[in-house]
Parts: structure tokens; C-alpha cells; sequence
């Protein structure tokens, strides 16, 4: 195996403490090494930005939802270039739901080689596969959806743990699942019937348990299961003004639980798109943020992690397992909705929608995510995303890294707005300094990504033993002082290096990689119980037979790694 | 000893039935019984047996006959007729899997070729309006658990769709359901008193090719609007009932057909009736779900989707992808004399294309993937019988409503033969050979 | 009653279960043209055209022009209304425009149906092609 030693670069990263210091990386049969040989091919990082390969921990690239997404909206196709093949690389294209080939090549390019698909419905699992596998470059793993899951509600309303981690068991080996996600818990069930679950408190018609329970619940399973990843949730209430309460109320079910796993994971409860989830007000009328109020509770309960959702101020297609708030949210643009849901587990909704900086709504949602990042005070504990495409597409992550970088870039921002007033009059951003470093946007990333989903000792560093992910910036942090440029060279690695083979060099990708996907298998005792409601439940309310349900590794998986966890000991 | 070799997938229609059983015999050679499927289901397993099964490629000669060729030949063939087209059409893809569509696009990329699939006769205007309005829906296991009412649009299940009826849309017992076609009211709107409307609580005999008024109607009844004494044949007294009934329910499911995608205003009939979808979420809830046709065009729409973020008539010979329905189309190119070689697979458009377009492969150096005699074979210079897929090779398969479902290899296909799957492989090597591409 | 020598009837198309089983027997077989090589009329409008129910017929319209067997409806009453089953008869005369959509109007073309008893319905196989040329 060819060994790659990269030289003179200012490397950052978080997990060794290494911040911006002038070190050369070794790479050897796929993972960092402490030094190679003579032989090893030479890539020069002088003046240049060196950290591992960034890992996102929330984004929606592959399976039911997006491919709607593509499908129902030919005209994303013409917000990018359409770029035609050349070399190793397909036709790429698509903007705020790319294609598969054009999700890797962005990823690659931004300098990422591990993505976490945010959302898989069981039952469309076979569907995410594919595209996964059909997906080059990235390194995957998908959240299968648990809190609108029949199974799960009729266990937790009994207080049937050992069953529900039964099954939670059966259901990530049945889908090739990586841990427990968990969307408007309750709420989806309801709006099966056209209604939602707005507070944690509202029972879910029919099966009578409530958002709290669910969530408790399904953080008492997670940690049952030694999971790598916690419990990974969209809570209630999403998107409204003054739901910032129902998010506190949801923050604090998890006070009081431990981590339980030996993947260096430590929080319990891990909050996605949080600033979706932190609006004041009580219409949209006085809305405002309450991004400060949440950060602040965040900051002080270690066994939380959240990422951002930041707004990026784009045109782009919204698409989330809630399917109540897709319904809202095309009452409110009155754009093309698609829903889908799904027998027996979740549903999901699809509009597309465009964030206008000439809308102050719009701009306030923008604020809250920055303003929220610049007010944490563990960037271990609090991550970059755009929960892709709902806030804006992935593409735009190094953007976000300008705006967090540079209260001059920020200022630009608020001064092109319509509503600059209004806008500043919402949030704290305005009065907010703080510009952040690369070694906390290293943390929030990679390093803190990796950790949070149990990637902690594989992914997100650069230690000698650690997967050889390496991304090269052409940025060079002691002279740079353009906030314009850190979007450039965050959109533009120079090198890229998965499991130690180059798949950017130069600029251009070379190769389509590697890439492995990631699953979770985990062995519980067995329920006679599950398999007596799972057979009943195939044979009276599903519409595939059991047997047919499984999704087959050799089919439908490229590399599949699995990651093996007895939680019977 | 027989075998029973159960939870096999039927590869005919889009209801994907995956319950069904198959004795097979020890030798695992011969289907003996096919129990569960429906009449059409059935007989596609029994036809893979057939003793005058087409087991080779063959060429047509200049008096007409066909000549026996090997596989590699007939991909050298159909490489070749690619490579040196301008703009090649390759049609059909909604009989086979997800993988060998996969394959055959990675062709099409390397030729430039226009990749479409059936839903171009079929449900190409649902997926247009689908562009224009969206689409509320559910997997049909919703339907089964709690649909109250449930209405057939221009489709006849009866006929087209034997087991829906029973195994999601009428009979089905489910969750909320229990008491099966008690549970429910069934409308059936079609121009013709069809079977499917025999077994329905009522039956509205709309005029043909007036679906949009009566959908425009139903709307207006929703909101107990001003209607005319009668819309497209039907008096305005029953449009209001109707909506009232609708609105009266829990769970409204709308499946439409061809009856409404063939008919003038084509995809507008479905933006209307998607429209009627969203409007009766004020209500209720209602999802809307298209009758796909065959068992994989839905699977083609998403692969396509995936790698080049269309459902079809996707057009790569500029380099790039475009979709244009009405241009990129299979029919409006074919009847322009637009293209210039034509690869068939997984499809008939001989049988199911307007002649014209039928006389236009005829015309064109061409070749047609399918395991049995058609018309298309017919007209086409190279047949390449392959195994069946479902039957004698699995692969992924997507059904009406999207969901994903593996099929299963249930026999050996003829001593010989190649899948699919395997023919494209060779004329990928050979393209990429020609091109000069890296394999 | 004065028997008309031609009517002229609004034309669909589409599946039938005959159609579904035969298809999948082999189109090539006897059983796929006489599944599909049929058009089905209501009784009023057979009585109108003076012909033996199962007597042969030829359909003609702006588009093409096909023989096939008239049948009484087996999914009627619908007066003024006929039903080819989908196949390579019911193409020869359909409306081939698409409007742009992609998809001729294989619903709603007028046709006309004239007696034709002494002319023969074709195979599948044989239709497209005579039609073609390859074939006299």
C-alpha cells in the first residue's frame, strides 16, 4: 500500500490540541502513521490548511425524500451548472438536492469524507442503500426512524424496555441502520390523521403516550444498547414562534441519563437543526430569537450536543420526516408539497422553499444560527450543519465558515437586508464579536462530529492509528485576511485523502474512492414477545411480508462496515 | 419432491405482490404451480417455462430470417449501433431491475444516449403535474390501516391491477380497517361501468376526456361552491354528496390511472386531481397514489432520479443531462425522425407505442432486450433474449407507492442464457472499448 | 330500422385482464389477437351498424386504419363509446399527438367502424409487419 506524507502544512486539529501548528501528517496503509518511508509520495502543504477529513453529523443526501426532492423540482437543476462528465467523475447536477455523484463531488471538494444520512424511513431503507451505495467517495451511515414507530409506542406506553431494545435491535440489523433517530415523536403518527403533537405533553391519538415519554424512552434504549451515536432528535414544534419552550421542555427529559458506551461518546441526547427550534414570539409578527435562552441552557448540561441547521439564505427544497410541519409550511408559501407516510413507522414532507434576505423572517432565522454558534462555549459539543437542504444546501458550509469567521462578513450580510433594523432588533448577532478560529471550526466539523457519533477513535483527528481522512485547504492562516477567501478555499481542497488513497489532487478528484458504509449490529436477548408482534404485524398491517423486509448486505451496501456491539453483557 | 419457494415477488404489475408461492421441482429446475398471483401473474411465471423459449441472440437477415449469434456478438452489435448514433434512444427499463438500469445508464452516459422509460406512456403526465403541484401520498399500507374512503380515478384494478383490491385498496383488512370493504365507501369514476366499479358503493359515469371539469367541481363542491345543473354528465347533486362523503371521512385515498394521463388535459387532469388532494387535507386527510404500471417503471423513475435527477425522457447526448418532456420524449422523438438507433429493453413499444413510432424503430439500426417473441422483436435487427427477471434473477424493484422491494430468483434460466444485468455489462466493456475509456 | 353502412364512436384503450394473461402467454400466440384484436361496442351502436356480434370490422381514423372482431361491451352500457384493448391493433389508430407532454392521446380519438367481414384480423406479429412492409 502506497504511503503519503504530507509536509509543512498548519495542521488543526482539536482532538491532539494541535492548533495551527507547522507539522507533517504520515499516512500508511490507510491510516495515519507516525512516520513513512523515503518512498512515500510527497504532497506539499506548505501555506496551506491541513485537518482531517470533515464528517458531517446531519444531512439528508440519500433515499425516499430526496429523490422526490430531485425528482418534483427539475428546476434546482438550473440554480447550478450542470457539469458535464470528465475523467473518473459522472454528470453531476442539481443544486439543493444534487444527484449522488454530485453530493460526493461537493463533499469531497468541501473537504468532507463522512456523511450521516439524517433520516431513513425503515421501510425505504432498501432505497437510502442504494443511493448510498450508488453514492461515491463519502463514507455513509444512515438514522433509521423510531418515535412515530408503532412498535416503539405500544413498548414504551408499557414500559416494556427490554422489548422496545429488542426490536431496536432487530430493526437497525432488518434496515443496516446506525443508531436512533427520532422526528416529531408522536407528531407524525398524528398526522397520519391530519393532526400534531405540539408540546411534549400531547398524547399521540390512539396509542396515548406522550413526545416526553417517547423521548425518555428512547433514551433509556439508546443507552441499554451501548449505541455509538445517542439518540439523535427533531423535536416538537419545529419552526414556530415561541416554540423555544417546547425545546427546553424536550432539552431537559434528558437531565439525570448517562452515557453508556465504549465509543468515547458522552452526551445522551443529541439535538439536531437546534436553531429551528429556538424562536421567540408568538407570531410571526413579533417573532425573535430565543437562540441565547437555548445556548445558554445547552452550554451548562454536558450530556447534550446539538447541531446548527444554520439558514444560508438560499433558494432550496425543504424535506424532513415531519410531516405535519411540511403541511404548514406549504400553507405558508403556498409552493408544491409532497408527503409521504409510511405504514405502521413515520412519514415525511417535501416543499420547497426560498429564504430571502428581503424577508425579515428570513433574516432572523439566519441570525439565530450564527448568533447561537457564537454564544457556545464547547464547539466539541456544538456542530456545523444546514440540516441540508432544509436550511440551505450543504454546498453553502463554507460560507457558514465565513460568516462565523468575520463580523465583517456578517455585517455585510445585515447591510444587504431589507430589514436590517428589524432584523438586528431580534437577536443578540449584532452585538455579538466573537469571530471563531479554524481550530473551533475543526471541532465543529470533524472532531466533534466524530465523537458525538462514536467515530470519536477512527474519524474526526489525526492521530497515528486514525483513519487517513485528510483534507488540504489552499488557506493559509497566518497571512489571510479576507473573509472571501476561507469560503473559496473551504469550497476548494487542494487534496483530499480517504483511507489513505487520493481521491483530490491538485484540485481535480482522481478517483471514486473506497467508500465504506457503516451499520450497527447489536445483540440483545431475545423477545419471544417481538417476534410474536413482529410476525403479527407483518401478517396483518404491513404490505410487505417479513421475510422481504430485510435489506441485504451484499446487495445493496459497498463496503459495508459493521460495527459489532453485545449488549447482553 | 416438490419445493415450495414462498414470498416471491410478482414481476408483472405495480402492486409488487410479494406473497407469492411457487412449487418448483427437485432439481429446481421447473415451475410446477404458481398459487397466490393473479391470472396475469401467474402466467408469466408459467411462460418462462415454455419449450419454444427464444434462448439465443439472433440477427434478422436481408430476406427477413433470423440468424443465431452469440452474446458477444449481439453486444459488439449493439455497442456498436450506440457509439456511432448521434442520438441514440434506449427505451424501456420497466421490466427489469434497478441494477441493470443502473448499467445501462452508465451507457447511455458514454453514447449520449436519451434514456427513457415507459412511464412515457403511461404516468409521464402524473410525474409532470407532480413538477407543477407536488403530491400528498402514503404507502398503500396506509391505505390498507385506515383509508375510509377510497376513490378510483380513470384506472380499473379489476383488470389492470387484479390483487390491489384485496391486498390494500377495498377487501384489506388493516389497523383502523377491521371490517375490511365494510370499513369503507368506494367511488369509482370512469366513463364505463367497469368491474372494478361492479364492486363499488357508487359509480359516477363521467363523460370521456371531461375528468378535469368534474375534478375543477368536486373542489368547488368542497367549499359547497355555485355549480351548473351538470358537470361532464354528472348532476351537480351528486358532485355535492360526493364531496360530503369525502369530506365525512378519516382517510381519503385517490388512486388514478390511464383513464385520466391518456385523456386530453393529461397532466392537467392530475394537477387538478392533486389539487382536490391538498384541498381535502383542510378537511381531512386524503393522499393521492398513482397506478404505475409495470412492476419496475416506478424503480426506473428513481434511478434516474439519482444519478441524473429526472424521472425520465432524460437526455444525455449534449454532455450533460436535460428534460424536456415533449422533446426528450420517446414518442415525440421517434415521430420526428430525431434519433437515429434504438435500444429497447424491459419494454414493448412495438405493441404500445401509435404505429408511427413503431414504423420509425423499424426504420433505425436497432435492438430489443427481451426474453420473449414481441412485436418490437419483430421489427428490430437484433433480438437478445435474456433471463426473466424476478423469475430466473432477482434485483431491486420499486413499487406504486416507492417502496423498495428485492425479487427473488425462483428458477435457473435456460442453460446459456445471460440476465440482463450481464448483457449490459459486456456492451459497457465494449462501448468503453470503442470510446477508449478506462474499464 | 335503416342500418348505417359506417358510425362513427369515440375511441379508448386499455388493459383487460385478457389482455394481461395473453400478453404475458406470448404475443405472438392466437390468444393475444383475440384478446386484443377486438373492439368492443355497446349494443346500441352494434344494433345501429346492422353487424353480427363477433363479425370482423375495420376501424378507421385521421391516424391509421386496423381490422379487428366487434364484440358487444363486456364493461357497459356506454353508448357512442368503443374499447380496443391496448396492444398493436388499438395503436394502428390512435391519436398519435402529444401536446408536448410525451404522451399521444391514447384516450378519445374518433373512429370510424365499418363491416369488413370478409377481411382478416392480423397477429400481432403480422400487423406491424404488413404495416411496415416487411411483410405482404
Amino acid at each position: 500500500m502506497t504511503e503519503i506524507l504530507i509536509k509543512n502544512g498548519f495542521v488543526f486539529d482539536p482532538v491532539q490540541g494541535i492548533n495551527g501548528d507547522k507539522k507533517d501528517i504520515a499516512i500508511k496503509d490507510g491510516v495515519i502513521v507516525e512516520s513513512v518511508s523515503s518512498a512515500a509520495k510527497v504532497i506539499d502543504a506548505s501555506g496551506m490548511t491541513v485537518m482531517a477529513g470533515g464528517v458531517d453529523i446531519h444531512s439528508h443526501v440519500a433515499g425516499a425524500k430526496v429523490n422526490v426532492g430531485r425528482n418534483f423540482r427539475p428546476e434546482d437543476k438550473l440554480q447550478a451548472v450542470y457539469e458535464p462528465a470528465r475523467g473518473v467523475r459522472h454528470m453531476a447536477g442539481g443544486n439543493s438536492v444534487p444527484t449522488v455523484f454530485k453530493t460526493a463531488y461537493k463533499y469531497a471538494d468541501m473537504g468532507y469524507t463522512t456523511v450521516m444520512e439524517a433520516a431513513m424511513p425503515p421501510l425505504y431503507a432498501r432505497h437510502t442503500h442504494e443511493e448510498m451505495r450508488d453514492t461515491p467517495i463519502i463514507d455513509q451511515a444512515a438514522l433509521p426512524l423510531f418515535g412515530n414507530n408503532w412498535f416503539i409506542l405500544e413498548y414504551l406506553k408499557n414500559g416494556e424496555m427490554d422489548n422496545a431494545t429488542a426490536y431496536i435491535s432487530w430493526l437497525l440489523r432488518s434496515t443496516k441502520g446506525y443508531g436512533i433517530k427520532c422526528v416529531n415523536p408522536g407528531g407524525t403518527e398524528a398526522w397520519a390523521w391530519g393532526l400534531n403533537c405540539m408540546t411534549i405533553n400531547d398524547p399521540v391519538p390512539y396509542f396515548e403516550i406522550t413526545p416526553k415519554e417517547i423521548v425518555a424512552g428512547l433514551i433509556a434504549a439508546n443507552e441499554a444498547l451501548h449505541l455509538p451515536h445517542s439518540l439523535h432528535l427533531h423535536g416538537n414544534n419545529l419552526g414556530n414562534p415561541g416554540n423555544y419552550q417546547t425545546t427546553l421542555d424536550t432539552l431537559k427529559i434528558a437531565e439525570g441519563f448517562k452515557p453508556n458506551n465504549t465509543f468515547g461518546r458522552d452526551q445522551v441526547l443529541h439535538h439536531t437543526h437546534i436553531q429551528f427550534h429556538s424562536y421567540g414570539g408568538t407570531t410571526w409578527a413579533d417573532f425573535e430569537s430565543k437562540g441565547a435562552e437555548v445556548m445558554d441552557y445547552i452550554n451548562k448540561n454536558p450530556q447534550l450536543t446539538c447541531d446548527i441547521g444554520f439558514v444560508t439564505l438560499d433558494e432550496t427544497t425543504t424535506m424532513t420526516g415531519d410531516g405535519p410541519f411540511e403541511y404548514h409550511l406549504t400553507a405558508l408559501n403556498h409552493l408544491k408539497w409532497a408527503n409521504t407516510d409510511v405504514e405502521v413507522e413515520c412519514g415525511s414532507g417535501i416543499v420547497p422553499y426560498v429564504y430571502s434576505k428581503d424577508i425579515y423572517v428570513c433574516g432572523v432565522q439566519w441570525s439565530i444560527g450564527l448568533e447561537m454558534a457564537l454564544l457556545a462555549k464547547d464547539h466539541m459539543r456544538c456542530y456545523l450543519t444546514t440540516d441540508h437542504p432544509n436550511a440551505g444546501p450543504f454546498t453553502r458550509y463554507p460560507r457558514v465558515m465565513k460568516w462565523l469567521m468575520s463580523e465583517k462578513a456578517r455585517d455585510e450580510v445585515f447591510a444587504s437586508m431589507k430589514s436590517e433594523d428589524k432584523v438586528r432588533d431580534r437577536s443578540t448577532l449584532g452585538g455579538i464579536d466573537r469571530e471563531l478560529t479554524l481550530y473551533e471550526i475543526a471541532m465543529m466539523t470533524r472532531a466533534g462530529t466524530a465523537k458525538a457519533l462514536g467515530f470519536g477513535g477512527k474519524l474526526g483527528g489525526l492521530v497515528p492509528g486514525m483513519q487517513a481522512d485528510v483534507a488540504v485547504y489552499p488557506y493559509n492562516p497566518e497571512t489571510e485576511s479576507d473573509p472571501e477567501q476561507i469560503e473559496w478555499a473551504f469550497s476548494n481542497a487542494k487534496y483530499l485523502i480517504k483511507s489513505g488513497e487520493v481521491i483530490i489532487n491538485d484540485s481535480e478528484i482522481v478517483s471514486n474512492g473506497n467508500k465504506q458504509t457503516y451499520w450497527v449490529d447489536v445483540k440483545t436477548k431475545a423477545s419471544t414477545q417481538v417476534e410474536h408482534d413482529l410476525s403479527e404485524m407483518f401478517r396483518k398491517y404491513y404490505t410487505v411480508s417479513e421475510r422481504n423486509y430485510e435489506v441485504e448486505e451484499k446487495s445493496f451496501m459497498k463496503n459495508p462496515n459493521v460495527i459489532a456491539i453485545d449488549a447482553t453483557l | 419432491m416438490t419445493k415450495l419457494v414462498t414470498d416471491i415477488i410478482c414481476p408483472f404489475c405495480g402492486t409488487l405482490c410479494d406473497d407469492i408461492e411457487v412449487e418448483v421441482s427437485d432439481d429446481g429446475k421447473q415451475i410446477l404451480k404458481v398459487m397466490n398471483a393473479c391470472a396475469i401473474g401467474a402466467e408469466k411465471f408459467l411462460h418462462a417455462q415454455s419449450p419454444d423459449r427464444i434462448v439465443r441472440p439472433r440477427m434478422k437477415q436481408e430476406d427477413g430470417s433470423w440468424k443465431e449469434v452469440t452474446y458477444d456478438e449481439a453486444a459488439q452489435y449493439t455497442a456498436k449501433i450506440l457509439c456511432d448514433a448521434k442520438k441514440p434512444l434506449m427505451y424501456g427499463w420497466s421490466s427489469t431491475s434497478c441494477e441493470a438500469q443502473a448499467t445501462g445508464h452508465m451507457i447511455a452516459e458514454l453514447v449520449g444516449g436519451i434514456v427513457d422509460n415507459t412511464a412515457t406512456v403511461c404516468h409521464g403526465p402524473s410525474l409532470i403535474a407532480v413538477h407543477d403541484v407536488g403530491i400528498p401520498s402514503c404507502t398503500l399500507g396506509e391505505v390498507k390501516n385506515r383509508a375510509d374512503r377510497v376513490i378510483f380515478w380513470g384506472c380499473n384494478p379489476a383488470h389492470a391491477h387484479p390483487r390491489h383490491m384485496s391486498r390494500y385498496s377495498i377487501f384489506s383488512r388493516g389497523f383502523f380497517t377491521t371490517k375490511g370493504s365494510k370499513s369503507r365507501k368506494v367511488i369509482v369514476v370512469d366513463p364505463r361501468p367497469t368491474d372494478t366499479a361492479s364492486v363499488a358503493d357508487y359509480h359516477v359515469q363521467v363523460e370521456q376526456g371531461r375528468d378535469y371539469e368534474l375534478l375543477d367541481a368536486m373542489r368547488v363542491a368542497l367549499q359547497e361552491g355555485p355549480l351548473p345543473e351538470t358537470v361532464a354528465g354528472v348532476p351537480k347533486e351528486k358532485i355535492y354528496e360526493l364531496a360530503r362523503l369525502l369530506k365525512s371521512g378519516r382517510f381519503v385515498t385517490i388512486f388514478f390511472g390511464m383513464g385520466v394521463t391518456h385523456s386530453l388535459g393529461k397532466n392537467h387532469n392530475i394537477d387538478i386531481a392533486i389539487a382536490l388532494t391538498s384541498d381535502l387535507n383542510k378537511y381531512t386527510k386524503a393522499a393521492i397514489i398513482p397506478m404505475r404500471g409495470h412492476y419496475n417503471v416506478t424503480g426506473s423513475g428513481q434511478v434516474l432520479g439519482w444519478q441524473f435527477g429526472f424521472p425520465f425522457c432524460v437526455d444525455l447526448s449534449r454532455g450533460f443531462a436535460r428534460y424536456n418532456p415533449g422533446e426528450s420524449s420517446a414518442n415525440d422523438l421517434l415521430m420526428r425522425g430525431e434519433v437515429d438507433a434504438s435500444f429497447v429493453i424491459g419494454s414493448d413499444p412495438g405493441s404500445h407505442f401509435p404505429f408511427k413510432s413503431v414504423k420509425k424503430i423499424h426504420d433505425l439500426p436497432s435492438v430489443c432486450i427481451d426474453p420473449h417473441m414481441t412485436p418490437t422483436v419483430a421489427v428490430s435487427k437484433c433480438h437478445v433474449p435474456v433471463a426473466l427477471v424476478g423469475i430466473e434473477i432477482g434485483g431491486s424493484c420499486y413499487r406504486m407507492d416507492n417502496v423498495p422491494i428485492e425479487s427473488r430468483k425462483v428458477v435457473d434460466p435456460p442453460a446459456g442464457m445471460l440476465t440482463d444485468g450481464e448483457f449490459l455489462e459486456l456492451v459497457l466493456a465494449e462501448v468503453k472499448r470503442i470510446k477508449g475509456v478506462a474499464a | 330500422m335503416i342500418y348505417l353502412t359506417k358510425i362513427t364512436v369515440n375511441l379508448i384503450t386499455g388493459r383487460t385482464i385478457q389482455q394481461g394473461v395473453s400478453m404475458e402467454a406470448g404475443k405472438e400466440k392466437e390468444d393475444y389477437m383475440k384478446s386484443c384484436g377486438i373492439i368492443e361496442l355497446d349494443a346500441a351502436d352494434i344494433a345501429q351498424l346492422g353487424i353480427w356480434k363477433n363479425s370482423n370490422v375495420r376501424v378507421s381514423s385521421d391516424f391509421g386504419t386496423v381490422v379487428v372482431k366487434a364484440i358487444p361491451t363486456t364493461q357497459g352500457p356506454h353508448p357512442g363509446l368503443a374499447w380496443i384493448p391496448m396492444g398493436p391493433w388499438a395503436n394502428m389508430v390512435v391519436d398519435t399527438n402529444t401536446y408536448s407532454t410525451g404522451m399521444p392521446t391514447f384516450k378519445g380519438t374518433r373512429v370510424t367502424v365499418e363491416p369488413a367481414e370478409n377481411e382478416k384480423v392480423l397477429s400481432s406479429i403480422d400487423l406491424v409487419l404488413v404495416a411496415c412492409g416487411d411483410k405482404e
